[in-house]
């Protein structure tokens, strides 16, 4: 396992624990649909490619069938079981993935370059703004991003490559590896 | 470098963020159908110098499918669309027949 406790470089980096995840799949025209998951969630309904959460409870658009829901771990597997019993009438799919993905917090000055380093995404202040959730890759692995703000973006993807993906952003926010691109 | 617009997602995705699904608009053959008709759906594509029609995917984004029409000489982009259709939709001809008139693909041309 690739340590992270002691990493000190451009942009701190901070494995999170607890964090559950729901993923599910419906209708978004569907008004019951709606309901269900901002019930559970807490948060209006995210906008295209939209990140909506609040102290880690909360919504990601995901594609235009498919939605992230973002709650505590341990309430993770009771949720998923109530939620799939409110859509049971409905076209619809519930699945806890907490257990299959990873997440982790980057924070500092650098952190928009930190991910224009690893991802093929515009990450320029004007184009990606804070609350806007993009699914791409990080080098070779599939990965997801939002900025909470200016300093700080949250990463997942699948827990199998939680090691390459701690050695990625590692690499990626070493200290002596700034290129101040967006501070130009 | 190619860009393509995810209709989906709204995502401008280069290359190495999609998957590429082949030739556009096919008509599948399955059991019961002629050995020419099924030859054809399984191995005679086109390999057009200029306007093509294909299919790709949203494969590290959104996950979906959908549709492109691109030059394949120069790698220009005329656009991008549903995959719940069998054929190119009217905007995309109209876009290409200003940028390249006379164009023709399979039994489609310009004038419709
Ligand atoms: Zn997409």
């Amino acid at each position: 396992m690739s340590d992270l406790k002691n990493f000190d470089g451009l942009v701190s980096i901070r494995e999170i624990e607890g964090q559950g995840m729901l993923v599910v799949r419906g209708d978004f025209s569907a008004p019951a649909f709606r309901e269900a998951v901002c019930a559970l969630a807490g948060v209006d309904f995210p906008e295209q490619r939209q990140a909506v959460v609040r102290d880690g409870r909360g919504l990601l658009w995901m594609s235009p069938d498919e939605l992230m829901v973002m709650l505590p771990r341990a309430e993770a597997s009771r949720a998923r079981a109530d939620l799939a019993a409110k859509l049971a009438d409905q076209h619809a799919l519930v699945g806890d993935v907490s257990d299959a993905r990873v997440h982790f917090q980057i924070e500092g000055r650098v952190v928009r370059e930190t991910i224009a380093k690893l991802a093929p995404v515009d990450m320029h202040p004007d184009v990606f703004a804070p609350g806007t959730l993009r699914r791409t890759r990080f080098g070779q692995v599939a990965t997801a991003v939002w900025l909470l703000d200016e300093r700080t973006a949250r990463v997942f993807c699948f827990r199998s490559v939680r090691d390459y993906m701690a050695k990625l952003l590692a690499v990626a926010a070493d200290e002596k590896s700034e290129v101040a691109y967006f501070q130009k | 470098m190619l860009i393509f617009t995810c209709p989906y997602c709204g995502v401008a995705a280069e290359e190495t963020e999609l998957a590429a699904g082949g030739e556009a608009h096919l008509t599948r053959f399955g059991p019961g159908s002629s050995d020419d008709d099924f030859e054809s759906y399984l191995f005679t594509r086109e390999n057009p110098k200029g306007v093509h029609f294909e299919r790709w995917r949203h494969v590290y984004g959104c996950g979906k499918w959908f549709h492109a029409a691109r030059c394949t000489v120069s790698n220009e982009v005329f656009g991008t669309y549903s995959a719940q259709t069998t054929e190119p939709t009217a905007e995309i001809r109209e876009t290409i027949s200003k940028k390249r008139p006379g164009w023709s693909w399979r039994d489609m041309n310009g004038e419709g």
